[in-house]
């Protein structure tokens, strides 16, 4: 019997995915041996984790390396979106122990399940095989579908929970069928592979199965980023999950998301790209329409902020769309900008709720901006960026987007989107209106920041300006991750 | 000789009778059973692209498909009895707490 | 093509005429002696106990999801196993990270009480 010869297997490639799962099992064990009174220590330690992940991907940026027999990359591309995962966890754990304080359902299971979650989403940025995506994006959602349900005495969240499973099992099973047409008509699952294939035998959208594999992985990359007509699980789901993690999910899981979706079509399938931008388009326009108009009659602002994030992921469907440079590269600063913008706003969220009462109609918010003067004007940033407003991030990056669509010749693509984005002013503004113009039904007294929630609170407010304001610096690095 | 294509329909007709099964069944563990019908429909077409191809990845794929459907298991029974307990029901009509 | 096929139908035919059979046959020709012993369900000659719908402990289920999840890894080792010799000792190194992954979980389950029964 002879030996197997081991194919190259380079460790540092995935060092930052090892070490994150390490300090993620680590937080379980130690959760179940340290008493219930300590644990709120696992916060601080999940986030050491992520720092120390953060140090380890910040050397590695500008080199592309390999591993697993070509299985799973880690280029520029991969570590912009890695970073935005460990950003928005980061800030999601911080706002979390107050959350779970206040609700009585204080489980130190929620760091790891969060830690596990963002190896999954770093997995789905990095993977080039279908199988490293495929098994990214179950480690994401097995972990995502705890989380929505973590609160399990609330009956609301035991129902987000349960929904986003079944759900996301459901489009799982639309995402691998897709995946396993491809492999037949192409013979690999290996993304590199794939696009080789294609172009040296000349396969095109003349082959059924090709294009049927490409639909049904669209499809099941359309439920997971919550683009329409594939949304309709994303304003239950983000309404009785736990605040923080509505949070988390309305980021980091979308960008995975459009991370390996971008992977597969722009580099596995650029062969079929009249095909899948003629796709995409629609999903765009129904995506961004859906939302912002649904979004518009919405009172509870946890589902208008759900809706609000369908339609943001139609903005970014329009520079994917483009499928161009300067589309991708609107992709990654969008996906960067949301991540502050969409968790400042959720954390503004969780703290004018009370426990067991979220607060979180629209006309709670009645005089909030007189009584917290402070966190109102923070609120309405993150509302401008949202809205897309200059000087906000939100500004940039959807011009970008869009200046990536006209470039590819998408005019009216790029036209629907300005349309879209100047309604959705509307139900932002809404907020503030009455944040600054209704009389205050109440006095806000609960409302308590802790040092954790004004760290993430700052974070958020500079993630937001600086890129406003100075966004040389930011796009030049996403350019640099494009992956063309 | 079974022809690839044999198979290939097989596939297709149970992935499609998993997917009625989801839109049309009520219950939650019926609706889980339905997806993990489709998620085999698709080990199925793994398995024989993967024998007809003489490549072995089909298979390598179907093993992680079948770990991450016994996750999913383990993961979606857990939830469904968390909603039992406070809702005396898996019935997904009952599961209308959030409506817009 | 379709050759391939007929033992198969054969063997499907002459299953569902024996089974067909002998229902119809016994039912014609069988006499109908029915007593209270005879109509109770069968339970392997023993006196039946209890409510076949009887509701049963949850605890069932949560047993069972642990069974799956550690009963499904053996899908792994099963391959592992064959190439035993011929993977030499990266196989055995990388088959004890994954086992040591598992057994943070299973410590996890121990401590968290999932394995006891009361």
């Amino acid at each position: 019997m002879d030996t197997i010869a081991i194919p190259a297997i380079n460790l540092a490639v995935i060092a930052p995915e090892v070490v994150l799962s390490v300090v993620a099992m680590a937080l379980l064990l130690i959760n179940v041996f340290v008493k219930s009174e300590q644990k709120g220590y696992l916060g601080y330690l999940s986030i050491a984790g992520i720092l120390g992940t953060l140090l380890m991907l910040i050397p590695a940026w500008g080199s592309s390396v390999e591993g697993f027999s070509g299985t799973i990359i880690q280029d520029n591309f991969a570590i912009f979106f890695k970073v935005i995962f460990l950003i928005s966890a980061a800030m999601s754990i911080l706002i979390t122990d107050k959350y779970l304080e206040r609700e009585g359902c204080n489980q130190g299971e929620i760091y790891p399940l969060i830690l596990f979650a963002t190896v999954g989403m770093m997995l789905m940025a990095s993977g080039t095989d279908l199988m490293t995506i495929f098994l990214g994006l179950e480690v994401l959602s097995v972990s995502l579908y705890v989380l929505a349900g973590f609160n399990r005495n609330n009956i609301k969240s035991n129902e987000a929970g349960l929904k986003y499973f079944l759900l996301g099992a459901f489009s799982t099973g639309f995402l691998l069928y897709g995946m396993a047409l491809t492999y037949g008509a192409t013979g690999t699952t290996k993304i590199a592979k794939i696009a080789s294939y294609i172009a040296m035998n000349g396969v095109s959208s003349s082959n059924l199965m090709l294009v049927a594999g490409m639909i049904l992985m669209s499809t099941g990359f359309a439920f997971k980023v919550a683009a329409a007509p594939f949304h309709m699980w994303t304003p239950d789901v983000y309404e009785g999950a736990p605040t923080p993690m509505t949070a988390f999910m309305s980021v980091g899981p979308k960008a995975a998301g459009f991370a390996a979706f971008a992977r597969v079509l722009l580099v596995a399938l650029p062969a079929l790209k009249p095909e899948w931008s003629s796709l995409l388009w629609v999903l765009a326009v129904l995506t961004m329409t859906v939302g912002n108009i649904t979004a518009l009659y919405q009172q509870n602002i946890k589902r208008m902020l759900a809706y609000s994030s369908i339609a943001h992921a139609g903005y970014i469907l329009v520079g994917f769309t483009a499928g161009n440079a300067v589309g991708t590269a609107g992709i990654l600063f969008y996906m960067l900008s949301y991540a502050f913008m969409n968790i400042g706003a959720f954390a503004i969220i969780i703290l004018v709720g009370k426990k067991g009462e979220e607060n979180s109609n629209v006309s709670d918010y009645a005089g909030f901006g007189y009584r917290h003067p402070v966190l109102g004007i923070a609120f309405c940033i993150f509302l401008f960026s949202l809205a897309g407003i200059p000087p906000a991030a939100g500004f940039i990056g959807k011009f970008y987007l869009f200046s990536g669509a006209i470039q590819a010749g998408y005019i009216w693509l790029a036209v629907i989107g300005v349309l879209n984005s100047a309604a959705s002013v509307y139900y932002y503004l809404r907020v503030m209106v009455f944040m600054y113009f209704k009389e205050p039904t109440e006095d806000f007294e609960w409302v308590k920041l802790t040092p954790a929630f004004v760290l993430c609170l700052l974070i958020a407010v500079i993630g937001v300006l600086v890129p406003g304001v100075l966004p040389g610096l930011f796009l030049e690095l996403a350019q640099k991750a494009v992956l063309m | 000789m079974v022809s690839l294509n044999f198979y290939l329909v097989l596939s297709a007709i149970l992935f499609a009778i998993g997917t009625i099964g989801v839109l049309t069944r009520r219950n939650a563990i019926v609706i889980f059973m339905c997806v993990e019908l489709m998620l085999n429909a698709v080990n199925l077409t793994f398995i024989a692209f993967s024998k007809y191809l003489g490549n072995l990845d089909g298979q390598i794929f179907v093993f992680f498909v079948m770990t991450v459907a016994a996750a999913e298991a383990a993961v979606g029974l857990a939830l469904m009895i968390a909603y039992f307990k406070n809702r005396e029901s898996i019935d997904v009509e009952d599961m209308n707490l959030m409506k817009w | 093509m379709a050759g391939a096929y007929l033992p198969i139908i054969l063997l499907l035919a002459i299953a569902v005429c024996f089974g067909l059979g002998s229902l119809v046959f016994s039912s014609l020709i069988g006499q109908k002696k029915l007593s209270a012993v005879k109509l109770q369900p069968y339970e392997c000659g023993c006196e039946p106990v209890g409510s076949a719908q009887e509701r049963f402990s949850i605890k069932f289920y949560l047993i069972a999801m642990l069974f799956i999840l550690f009963d499904i890894e053996c899908v792994f080792l099963y391959p592992w196993a064959v190439l035993f010799k011929r993977l030499g000792v990266f196989g055995i190194m990388e088959m004890g990270a994954f086992m040591l992954i598992l057994f943070v979980g299973y410590i996890y389950i121990w401590k968290k009480g999932a394995l006891e029964w009361e």
